[in-house]
């Protein structure tokens, strides 16, 4: 349901059509990265090392090469040397260029259980997979370092002997797992803390867990003799694809074509590139095409999962309830390689309030753990289950109610985060009322066991580069190509918009995702921004082709465009208005009236408009098995402007079961040593259908100034409040505040016990 | 590598013959042999439903059925749940209760739900729930997924009315 209206000026936006797409996907013809064929096509398999740390002495593929229907065998020997320190962009994280080398085919070490070692193409999966267990890989294994407390002290197995940490910005003398240690800070918490009635300090841990997108990472390339490489993948960014691979292979970027398939699913785990350099590299070697596939254990393996975490936060406050300081200390898992999400997961920490006095530290750690990627709102949601539940516990303590306690201290236009910019236009405010008067909120929870939780969040949204093409047909429809890979409706998203200037039905829109030849660059599908982006470069198209639609009309009646007027889809000559044109009588007279007409715009997008989320959480917490069940859920969300209300709230619900998944079932399991005994969607439990209840959405509308429609993006927020809203919910449900993700059976159990024994 | 197989089937009511490896799932030989990719590989061990087809009308993870036991069978994928006359209410509800995001799940769903309700024509919420616990779905939390089964119950008991 939306707070408001679907506004009056509007004929489409806030509507709900079919979306574009849906058709092919409900009948099986979609065309995913796996499901691509053709003549001549051989099967890639990727070797993976079975230690978390060990160096490689030596590979012998020999015997693996020689098997009947292997074609080729390659290594890191095989990538270009790249041995630059140069920083790879992969949209919301970054990577070192060799770092980023060694992920796809480790050189001398591997780091990680699951690491990428060798890979082989045959004519068969089956083949090429008989093949690896032929390779011989001469291994020296290293102890590792396991979790980020650990790795961070003194003595501590080095994962690069070569890294220097880096301290408030400059690089110390110091080699360390520690790769960058960073603080925001303003005011003086000390002096803030002297003015608090009541202070709560605690201590986090949260487990890695994977994006979870249930198609698997797959590409294809074919490499030409004329040096042309094509590879159709299933990525986030077809634009970052060409790059990575280009540089990584040392070729030109205009000899790459990335051509994006359907894409399974993402949620920032298919920003880095895996697979496309290795099969771009076979195909080379072979002269055929090449399709790698990965399996799921190779997705839980081998590509990035959100980090693990410790953090501490501290905050004081007074008795009128009003925050006096804040003391955050996050410190994050980056995997194998320096990136973690912590820069990010920093900034949001207290960004939902107004603070005088706060300090954040933020510590990239590696660890011999998967490389971690980006996941939904990177770092926001770990630093959100800690500031969360201690704002929780402040509430408790004040006897205060937890939404007028963020309504005392959150966020308005104008405030400054502590790490520096000052907040435009946002909507927590009316975020937080709008869940104050929700009924969920006022109906009282009774029950047994019984409890519920309150959590707000914070995230920044993005914008960037996006280009788009809208070319007129004859019989009144459009066709609009644009370059985001569409993951859940965003297609139908950019096409209401162009529709909403063209005043045609969204159904006369036709959107196409093209390849990168094809259209103009376009950055990724993160940081909740296409239809903030694709939005606006839809817009500009159009009001490219409805001028010039326009100045035809004029040319058609022999006037000036000054003289026609364009609305609700029909041209009219003023000012007697008495001839008229419908927008289909003219495309269909474009031909013979001076020839097609297209508009077109690339834009750089950079009115974002953050966004919040409230979450409304009701547990029933089993104190004989440890189990919680979520009864209810609500969240309210600022969209800015919903475009296409179903899809925004399926963004809402699906970010809202992440998040239940991330607080109650999901983790990385390691072994002590440091392989993942998890590695199965039977024991890497997310939620299913009977896990969840119905999830109930508001959409607030606080129209983003920086967008002709007030879109903000919705992809993202609201994974970041439900892992601390369920803590709370159960804490009020059975007295335990649960400080470690997940809040599984077992941890809640030796919770009970724990506090039974007094200790809690 | 062991003698491939011939096998004769019914694939989505088609007389189907194909030749098969005995190590390759029914999944593996619909999508790479047959032609069919409609029904997708998320697990490959009979967890996350993206592959479920009907085999004799039962559901199942076609990724745990071998490919030689399709023989004399009768399997139903997604490509086979609609009709030239027009869409199985089920995906004509899926898309407008916008119960599918990125779509990679939804084949599975589609013929799970089908299953479902050509046994029980009006299931309740949480049955419904139960019986598509074996599909995953990351995108949507469900929720419109549900409403979508629900729907397409209610809509097709008004025609079985009429
Ligand atoms: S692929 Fe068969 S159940 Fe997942
Ligand atoms: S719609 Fe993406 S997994 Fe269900």
């Amino acid at each position: 349901m939306t707070t408001t209206a679907p506004a009056p000026e509007y004929s489409v936006i806030g509507t709900r059509p079919i979306r574009h797409d849906g058709l092919d996907k409900v009948i099986g013809r979609a065309k995913y990265a796996a499901d691509i064929q053709m003549a001549g096509l051989l099967s890639a398999k990727i070797l993976r090392s079975p230690h978390p740390h060990a160096r490689i002495k030596s590979i012998d593929t020999s015997k693996a090469a020689a098997l009947p229907g292997v074609r080729a065998v390659i290594t890191a020997a095989d990538i270009p040397a790249v041995a630059s320190d140069r920083m790879q962009d992969l949209g919301e994280t970054a990577v070192r260029l060799r770092f980023l080398s060694s992920n796809v085919l480790a050189g001398n070490k591997v780091l990680y259980k699951g690491q990428a070692v060798a890979a082989v193409a045959a004519t068969s999966a089956h083949i090429a997979e008989e093949a690896l267990s032929l390779i011989k890989v001469d291994y020296e294994v290293l102890p590792p370092a396991l979790n980020v407390l650990d790795a961070m002290k003194d003595g501590a197995p080095l994962l690069h002997e070569d890294m220097l940490m880096q301290e408030f910005g400059q690089r110390t003398t110091k080699h360390s797992n520690i790769a960058n240690h960073f603080r925001f800070k303003k005011g003086e918490p000390a002096d803030g803390f002297k003015q608090a009635d009541v202070v709560v300090e605690r201590e986090f841990n949260t487990a890695a867990v994977h994006q979870g997108y249930i198609e698997p990472h797959a590409a294809t390339a074919n490499w030409n003799v004329d040096g042309k490489l094509t590879i159709w993948c299933s990525t986030q960014g077809s634009f970052n694809v060409r790059s990575q691979v280009a540089t990584l292979l040392k070729i030109p970027e205009s000899n790459v074509k990335v051509i994006p398939t359907e894409i399974g699913g993402g949620f920032g785990g298919k920003l880095g590139v895996y697979l496309e350099p290795v099969v771009a590299l076979l195909a080379k070697k072979t002269g055929h095409p090449v399709k790698a596939i990965m399996s799921r254990t190779e997705v839980f393996e081998g590509t990035g999962p959100t980090p693990g975490s410790y953090m501490k936060v501290k905050m004081g406050a007074n008795k009128e309830g009003r925050i006096t300081a804040a003391e955050v200390s996050l410190m994050f898992e980056a995997g194998a390689f320096p990136g973690s999400p912590v820069n990010a997961g920093a900034m949001c920490a207290l960004a939902c309030y107004n603070l005088d006095n706060a300090q954040v530290d933020g510590y990239d750690v590696v660890v011999n753990k998967q490389k971690t990627a980006a996941y939904r709102a990177p770092g926001a949601t770990h630093a959100a289950m800690a500031v969360e539940s201690v704002v929780d516990e402040l509430c408790e303590n004040l006897k205060m109610d937890p939404i007028d306690f963020r309504i005392l201290n959150g966020v308005k236009q104008g405030d400054r985060r502590v790490d520096g910019p000052a907040f435009g236009k946002v909507g927590f405010m009316e975020v937080l009322q709008a869940a104050k008067n929700h009924p969920h909120w006022k109906t009282p929870l009774t029950g047994k066991n019984r409890g519920r939780g309150f959590a707000a969040g914070f995230w920044f949204n993005a914008g960037g580069p996006a280009s788009c093409y809208i070319a007129m047909n004859p019989d009144g429809t459009v066709s609009l190509i644009e370059g985001a890979a569409d993951i859940g409706g965003t297609r139908a998203a950019i096409a209401m918009q162009a529709a909403e200037v063209l005043g045609i039905p969204a159904d006369k829109v036709t959107p196409t995702v093209v390849d990168t030849d094809s259209i103009g660059y376009t950055s990724l599908t993160g940081g909740s921004s296409v239809a903030f982006k694709g939005g606006l470069a839809a817009y500009e198209a159009a009001q490219d082709l409805k001028k010039q639609l326009i100045e035809r009309a004029a040319k058609i009646w022999e006037t000036t465009a000054d003289n026609v007027e364009f609305e609700k889809g029909e041209f009219k000559l003023k000012p007697s208005y008495e001839r008229k044109m419908t927008f289909t009588e003219l495309a269909g007279r474009l031909l013979t009236t001076g020839g097609p007409l297209a508009g077109r715009a690339s834009v750089d997008a950079r009115g974002v408009g953050p966004a919040f989320a409230a979450v409304i959480a009701d547990v029933e917490v089993d104190p004989e098995t440890g189990k919680t069940q979520v009864l209810r859920a609500t969240i309210v969300q600022d969209a800015g402007k919903a475009i296409h209300p179903s899809y925004v709230e399926g963004q809402m619900q699906g970010g809202v079961a992440q998040g239940i998944g991330w607080a109650l079932n999901e983790e990385y399991f390691f072994t002590n040593q440091g392989t993942m005994a998890n590695p199965t969607f039977l024991d890497y439990r997310m939620p299913t259908a009977l896990d969840l209840p119905m999830i109930d959405t508001v959409i607030v509308e606080v129209a983003n100034p920086g967008h002709p429609f007030g879109v903000r993006g919705v992809g993202e927020v609201p994974i970041v409040p439900p892992p601390a809203a369920v803590a709370n919910a159960m804490k009020r449900a059975i007295g335990v505040r649960m400080t470690d993700l997940p809040m599984s059976p077992g941890a809640v159990l030796a919770a009970i016990q724990a506090k039974g024994n007094g200790k809690r | 590598m062991a003698d491939k197989v011939h096998v004769r089937t019914t694939i989505n009511g088609e007389a189907t013959e194909f030749l098969c490896e005995p190590r390759q799932s029914l999944l593996e030989v619909l999508r790479d042999v047959v032609g069919l990719t409609g029904s997708k590989e998320g697990c490959n061990d009979g967890n996350c439903g993206a592959c479920t087809v009907l085999f004799n009308g039962r559901m199942v993870t076609s990724c745990l059925v071998l490919g030689v036991e399709a023989e004399g069978k009768n399997v139903t994928t997604i490509e086979g749940i609609a009709t030239p006359a027009g869409l199985h209410p089920i995906q004509q509800a899926f898309l407008e209760n916008a119960a599918l995001q990125c779509g990679i799940c939804t084949p599975g769903f589609i013929v799970a739900a089908k299953a479902l309700l050509d046994r029980e024509p009006n299931p309740s919420e949480q049955r419904i729930r139960l019986w598509l616990a074996g599909n995953l779905c990351r995108c949507t939390g469900y929720d419109k997924i549900i409403r979508a089964v629900m729907d397409a119950s209610k809509k097709m008991q008004e025609v079985k009315a009429r």
